[in-house]
Formats: structure tokens, C-alpha cells, sequence
């Protein structure tokens, strides 16, 4: 048996045991969501029994390539990132916002209420952790109220990763792979010759009443150490690096630097980038009337700063090549985000690596833009009004 | 024992969504020009009308059409009645060039940051507008001129297309008529039955009288107009830390979340659109940017 | 042209075109200079004419017009107090391209082409400072014009 259950505490359960969890997340109200295998990928989607896991399966990532693979163990969690994230359930691709009806020569307008269903995040990396915080600031800052109630409902089971991918460098950027904080559980698996475990650490009030009367025991050091030794070996072979420092104002301070262009003719414009990635937020509004005229929905969807209409004032595009879209995109996510919202807008996941149809990997990029063309103006200081 | 979790950044869920309209009605509709209207609207009844601050704007909604950003063009002291100019230029802004009185307009605002009046108090004041760019500039003159004896010199200028093209032309006739302020207008071709300069509004920055150590300078119009100004101002001896600049980009949302409207690091809906000319003069010679 | 009532003279130095120019070039050209005065409506310069002379600007208002044979005239800029028009003597052919017509009442300097042009000749230096000057009058035109072309105002 364990002992006490509360935020703070640790313990172990059992690889046989962890349907037990799945149990007790339905049993509690939670309507559980994780990775699973379709389409040759590992995506988020709904688990209702413990074969909905991508059991055994693992990913091949590299620039523009995603291969699954089977895996020599039967691990739940043997993975890194896939093409969705979590902000599939925080900030869905389409959303109406309202309805509203003609009424009396005006209109009346109904918001939309969120699915008041909690949702269990079930296998959320640390950078994918650090994402959610990132996010929680930029909606939080535009005071965005469905992005608000559907984060409240979720209950973050995350998993740290034992493995790093080819195109991960969450140590870079200070997001993992190590679980610190924003997670209710977090689960380490271990498989060992004879045994399968989770070595099981509580982060919160609500994590902790899940795993009430679920068959816990103690952790031993041995296991806890084992544990700990999978995170460090992700850490240590993390397939790419990026050195943060001085990013802001490099790409700040070179908006005509010729790298641009040669990464401009390599890039398509087709926005796979943004679309996998977890932070990014740009979107667009949508006036649905219906066909009488009575009513009207408005919806939000997904949009990308590489789209041509992204940028249009009076029916033009400021932005009409594709060196100034990737730019805004790369100067944004690594530079002014800092000036916006006091932090890198990367966690280091290599989504955007993987997904470009072409293979431009960011971190390549960064350290190219580091070779200065002529010496670099004075940077001023990082604090624009956000 | 480990880390235990911290209570992560969640934002509070606020009152009413920021992404609903409120209906106003359309009490008067006056044309301005062959292309540009005046719309006149009233909250409903027993909402409070919201006040503004001079250079805001408001998402105009015309139901089953869309949004459109347009700056606020009234008196700042009678926020009641709301007051638009608007140009037909896409779908929304020629839906609601044809509001009629009695019919209803969505509002959602007013956004932005303000023309800072304040920091004009005891200086001369120069307002330069290009176009369609005398309406949000309208607020300004109507504080200025409510509270005369704070403000110095006042110089304004204003240039359009053609003749026709003048808005507010009744308007202009009584301020050019009186004697503590200067109205000047320009416009870019004319006929004979044009009086007037002839030519760019930067042609009439050399003549204004004010003192270049005291003044600000309030600028809105087409980009590559607003630059020229600032330069001709700056050949006169005024920085562009007293200069403003009134900016306008792409805007869905209005609420800094939809990332249309950015600038470089600004969002134009939150961090402006007006801006102080020396902190956004980097990005507007960034091309595409 | 009407007979000029008693204001003071125009003096050649004090016009802005000349402010701050070294040496003697505004003397020797003060003799040469005819005070004019054209009331509202009055023409100074007509298309088509030969271009026999440059005006400087004391008061006033003159509308630059283009006129084209399908069309309403168009006025295409107005040049005022401290300011100055015609060039066109410089040029090869010196003709006029352009009308300009006094669209209040003006009073300026016109210095006549030939003796100028033989005096701007007799020095190099007396013409560098000329052209100097005249350059960036000429850039304000073509700016004004690409602007123009630009219709900002438009759609």
C-alpha cells in the first residue's frame, strides 16, 4: 500500500493497474483524451479502454518525415509528439462564438457555451505543459472567454518522456523533458526485464482525488532512480539544439538579412507549421447567415500568417512574398513574442520541423542567422508596449 | 518529496464575451462625398453609452455581413450619439454606407490606445490628415476647441483627392472661419472652380507658425503621407517624440488574439492604433513588414 | 497685368530661393528683375508659349493647369509666396508646358531668360548655385506627381 495521497507525494502503480486509472477518470466525470494510432500517426483523440494507447508504437521523426514504428516493448507511452496538440481541445480549428436573430427591426445575440465535460489531458509532455501556460498568457491577455471555461475543465495527466525524438529540443528552450510544473499527475513509465510500472507524482489537489482507491504503493528509491535515469537520457541525446540567447533581438534587429531569402525559396507558404504547432494562435472571424436572412453565427477558425489574405488592408496584402510571411512568423515566434508576452513563443517540441513538407528546421535556421552579414545596430531594449 | 505543481496561469473566464455586438440604432445617415457617409447611432435603451477617447475605433457589425474596424468621429463629450464616417471600400463598409435610419448597426469598442490631447496642453497643436484620415482626427479638434485656452497655436491641414473629396465640407467652412486656429486644405487635382492649394499636405507644413520645441503633432492618412509629414516636420525642428501617428492594419478581433493587425511587436487593436512616431518608425521602414 | 498701388518694392535678395546663397549672384541679377502684379484670373504663363522667363514667388496664389483638348482643364499644383515656377527656359526647346494662372492676387520678380541664362553662363559657380536651388523644386514637382500616380486616396 502507499501512504497518504495529496499534492506533493509520490508513488508507483503498476503497468497491469492502469486501467484502474482510465476507470476512475470515467468514474469521476472526465471524458479522457490521449494519444492513439489513425492514419499512420499518433493523435490525440478519445480513449475509452486501454487498447485505444498507441501500445507499442513509437515515431521516426526527422525534418519532413514521420514514420510509426513498432517497438521491441509493449510501452503506452513509447512516443514523442504527433502532428495534433493540445490546443485542439482549448482552442478548436472551428468555433462558433454566437447566434443571433433578428428580432424587432434589431438583433439579439446568444453566446456560445462551451461543453461543460471536463477533459483529461491523458499524456502531456513537458513541453507540451509549457505550451499550455504560453497559451493561458495570450488568451488570458485578450480576456477570451471559451478558451477560459474549456481551461478550466481539463485535468493535465502528464507523462515525461524517456526518450527524446530527432527533432526535439525541448532542453533548449527550459520546457523539459523533466515534469515540474502545470500537471495534475504525472506519470513516468519504466519497463524493466521483469517488471512494467508508472512511478506516479502528484501535482494537484484533483490529481490526487483520482488516484484515490486506486491500488498505489511506495516508490522505492531503485525505482525512483530508474525513473529519473529514463529523463535524464532523454535530456541528454535531444536530437537538436537551439541556443536561445540574444534571439529576440537577432531577429528583431535583421529584417533584411539574405538569409531570409534563401530559406524563402525553400518554404511553400503552406502553413503545416502553424497548424501543428502548440502555440500558435492567429485566427480568423467568420459571418455565417443562414439562407433566409434571419440568422447569423459567428464563428472563429484557425488561420496562419502565411496566408495570403493574412495581412490585406484596403484588398492588398502588406505581406505578398513568402520571405515576409516566414519572417513574420520566425520573428515572431522567437523574437517579438518575448516583447508581447515576456517569453519565447517555442517550447522546443520540433512540431514544425517534422510537419514542413520541405524539412526547414528552425533550430538550423536560428544558428544560420546568427552569421551576421555586417555588424549588428544597437539593439534597443526588449519592451515594446504588450 | 517533489515539485508540486503550481497553480498555472489560468485566466479568469470575464463577464460578457468580447465577441458580442451590441445593437445600435441608425438615427441619421448624411452622405460626405460620392464614395463616404456619416452614420449617426444611439445605444439602446437603457444601455449607457460607453465613452471614448479621441483616435479609438469600434467593430461595426451589419448583420449577416461582417465587422469592420472605423475609427469614432464624434464629440468625445457626447458619447450618446455615435458617430462614424465610413468610406465604401469592401463588403462591410458598403453594407454600411447603406444603413438607413430606424435599422440597427452592431458595436463592439471602442479599442485602442487615444490620441494623447493631455500631453498638448500649454504646446502648439498641428493636425495633418490625408483623406480619410480627418475623422478620427474630428475628436481631437472638438477637445481642443472646448477647452481653447489650454492650447496654443492650432494648425491643421487637411488634403484630399479632389474637391469632392473633402469631408465634413460645411464643417470646414465655419472652422476656416474662425480665428484661433488654422485650417488649411489641399487636395491633389482640381478644377477651375477650385480656389484652393493644389499639391501635397506636406507642401503646407513649411508655412505653419508654431514653435517646434512646443508643439505635437497629430498625424493620420495613407502611411507613405504620414512619413513625409514627419519629415517635413522634422525639417522644421519638432522630434518624433512629439509626433503621432495613427496606424491601420488587418483587424478581426479587435482584442490582441487573432494576430491580424501586427506590426512588429505591436498589436495595432491593443498597443495603437496610435502610436508615438519614434517607437514605430523602425517597423515602417521595414518593408512587408 | 494692373498698374501696382504703393506697396514697398520687391527686393530679389529677400526671396527664400535666394537665403543663404554666398557671393554676388543675386546682385548682379537685382537689375534685371521687373516687378509684376496679376489679379485673380490673370495668366502668367500659357502652353505653347516660348519660355522667356523666371518667376519668383512674393504673394499670392498661381494654379499650374494642365490642358488637354477632351477634358476639364485639371489644376495640378499651386505654388505660392516664396516660391517658384518656370524652368522651362533651361530645356531645349524652352516652351511652356503647362498654364499657370494667378488664382489670387500675386505679386512677383520675373527675371528674363536670356540675359539670366547669359550671366548663370559667364561663371560656373553662378551656375551650380542656381541649379543647386532649383533641383530640389523640380523633386517636390515629381514627387507630387508620383503621389498623384500612386492615388493614395483611391481604392
Amino acid at each position: 500500500m502507499s501512504g497518504p495521497i495529496a499534492a506533493g507525494t509520490r508513488h508507483e502503480l503498476d503497468r497491469a493497474d492502469f486501467p484502474r486509472l482510465l476507470t476512475a477518470l470515467r468514474g469521476a466525470g472526465y471524458r479522457v483524451v490521449g494519444p492513439t494510432v489513425r492514419d499512420r500517426a499518433i493523435v490525440y483523440g478519445e480513449i475509452r479502454e486501454e487498447s485505444d494507447l498507441p501500445i507499442g508504437w513509437t515515431d521516426r521523426q526527422e525534418a519532413g518525415q514521420y514514420r510509426l514504428e513498432r517497438r521491441a516493448d509493449a510501452a503506452l507511452f513509447g512516443y514523442n509528439v504527433g502532428p495534433h496538440s493540445w490546443k485542439k481541445y482549448l482552442f478548436p480549428s472551428r468555433e462558433r462564438l454566437w447566434t443571433a436573430v433578428r428580432k424587432d427591426g434589431s438583433f439579439e445575440v446568444t453566446p456560445e457555451s462551451v461543453d461543460p465535460t471536463p477533459l483529461a489531458f491523458l499524456g502531456v509532455r513537458a513541453c507540451e505543459l509549457a505550451a499550455m501556460e504560453i497559451s493561458d498568457r495570450v488568451f488570458g491577455k485578450a480576456g477570451d472567454p471559451s478558451y477560459a471555461q474549456r481551461r478550466r475543465r481539463v485535468l493535465r495527466i502528464a507523462v515525461q518522456c524517456g526518450q527524446a525524438g530527432k527533432t526535439c529540443f525541448c532542453t533548449s528552450m527550459g520546457t523539459g523533458p523533466a515534469v515540474r510544473t502545470g500537471h495534475d499527475l504525472s506519470l513516468t513509465e519504466v519497463i524493466q526485464p521483469q517488471r512494467h510500472f508508472f512511478v506516479v507524482e502528484v501535482g494537484s489537489d484533483a490529481g490526487a482525488r483520482i488516484l484515490t482507491g486506486l491500488p498505489l504503493r511506495d516508490a522505492p528509491d531503485d525505482d525512483v532512480r530508474a525513473a529519473t535515469a529514463l529523463v535524464d537520457g532523454a535530456a541528454a541525446s535531444m536530437g537538436r539544439t537551439m541556443d536561445p540567447q540574444g534571439l529576440r533581438d537577432l531577429f528583431v534587429n535583421n529584417p533584411e538579412h539574405p538569409r531570409w531569402e534563401i530559406v524563402a525559396r525553400r518554404c511553400l507558404a503552406c502553413t503545416n507549421c502553424t497548424m501543428a504547432c502548440p502555440t500558435c494562435f492567429c485566427q480568423t472571424t467568420e459571418e455565417v447567415p443562414d439562407l433566409s436572412g434571419e440568422s447569423a453565427e459567428r464563428w472563429r477558425r484557425w488561420d496562419s500568417c502565411f496566408n495570403s489574405g493574412f495581412s490585406a488592408v484596403h484588398g492588398t496584402s502588406v505581406r505578398q512574398t513568402t520571405n515576409s510571411r516566414y519572417r513574420q512568423w520566425l520573428t515572431h515566434k522567437l523574437g517579438t513574442w518575448h516583447d508581447q508576452f515576456g517569453e519565447s513563443g517555442c517550447v522546443g517540441c520540433g512540431r514544425c520541423i517534422t510537419w514542413c513538407p520541405v524539412g526547414i528546421d528552425l533550430t538550423e535556421e536560428a544558428a544560420a542567422f546568427r552569421v551576421l552579414p555586417s555588424p549588428v545596430k544597437a539593439a534597443p531594449a526588449a519592451g515594446g508596449k504588450a | 518529496m517533489v515539485a508540486r505543481s503550481m497553480p498555472s496561469a489560468v485566466p479568469e473566464p470575464p463577464g460578457a464575451s468580447p465577441w458580442v455586438p451590441v445593437p445600435f440604432r441608425v438615427e441619421q445617415r448624411a452622405a460626405e462625398t460620392s464614395d463616404t457617409i456619416t452614420l449617426v447611432l444611439s445605444p439602446p435603451k437603457g444601455v449607457p453609452a460607453t465613452p471614448f477617447a479621441p483616435g479609438q475605433f469600434n467593430m461595426l457589425y451589419v448583420f449577416g455581413v461582417g465587422e469592420a474596424a472605423i475609427s469614432v468621429a464624434g464629440d468625445p463629450a457626447h458619447p450618446e450619439t455615435l458617430i462614424h464616417t465610413v468610406r465604401s471600400a469592401g463588403k462591410v463598409s458598403s453594407a454600411l454606407s447603406q444603413a438607413s435610419p430606424g435599422t440597427t448597426v452592431g458595436v463592439r469598442g471602442p479599442y485602442g490606445t487615444g490620441w494623447p490631447v493631455a500631453a498638448a496642453r500649454g504646446k502648439d497643436v498641428v493636425l495633418v490628415a490625408g483623406g480619410l484620415g480627418l475623422p478620427p482626427l474630428r475628436p481631437v479638434l472638438y477637445e481642443l476647441l472646448r477647452h481653447r485656452e489650454l492650447y496654443g497655436r492650432i494648425e491643421v491641414i487637411y488634403g484630399a483627392r479632389t474637391p469632392k473629396d473633402l469631408v465634413y465640407y460645411n464643417q470646414i467652412q465655419e472652422w476656416r472661419g474662425r480665428s484661433d486656429l488654422r485650417f488649411q486644405t489641399t487636395v491633389d487635382a482640381a478644377g477651375r472652380e477650385w480656389y484652393g492649394d493644389v499639391g501635397l499636405v506636406t507642401a503646407r507644413v513649411p508655412d505653419i507658425r508654431i514653435d517646434p520645441a512646443n508643439t505635437v503633432a497629430f498625424l493620420c492618412g495613407p502611411e507613405i503621407m504620414m512619413k513625409f509629414t514627419a519629415q517635413a516636420l522634422e525639417a522644421k525642428g519638432m522630434t518624433d517624440a512629439s509626433i503621432y501617428v495613427s496606424l491601420e492594419r488587418n483587424m478581426k478581433c479587435a482584442i490582441g488574439v487573432c494576430g491580424h493587425c501586427q506590426l512588429g511587436p505591436e498589436f495595432v487593436c491593443r498597443n495603437g492604433p496610435v502610436f508615438l512616431y519614434k517607437d514605430v518608425r523602425r517597423y515602417l521602414s521595414v518593408r512587408e513588414l | 497685368m494692373t498698374a501696382v498701388p504703393s506697396p514697398a518694392p520687391l527686393r530679389l535678395a529677400d526671396h527664400p530661393f535666394f537665403q543663404g546663397m554666398t557671393g554676388d549672384l543675386p546682385q548682379r541679377l537685382a537689375p534685371l528683375a521687373v516687378e509684376k502684379s496679376y489679379a485673380l484670373g490673370d495668366m502668367l504663363i500659357r502652353e505653347g508659349d516660348v519660355a522667356d522667363r523666371f518667376v519668383l514667388l512674393f504673394e499670392g496664389k498661381v494654379a499650374l493647369e494642365i490642358v488637354l483638348p477632351d477634358r476639364p482643364r485639371v489644376t495640378i499644383q499651386t505654388v505660392g509666396g516664396g516660391e517658384v515656377l518656370g524652368w522651362s527656359w533651361l530645356l531645349p526647346p524652352p516652351q511652356w508646358w503647362l498654364d499657370a494662372r494667378a488664382v489670387k492676387r500675386t505679386r512677383c520678380l520675373e527675371l528674363p531668360a536670356a540675359p539670366l541664362r547669359a550671366l548663370l553662363d559667364s561663371r560656373p559657380e553662378y551656375g551650380y548655385q542656381f541649379l543647386l536651388r532649383l533641383l530640389p523644386v523640380v523633386a517636390q514637382r515629381l514627387d507630387h506627381t508620383r503621389f498623384q500616380l500612386m492615388d493614395l486616396h483611391g481604392r
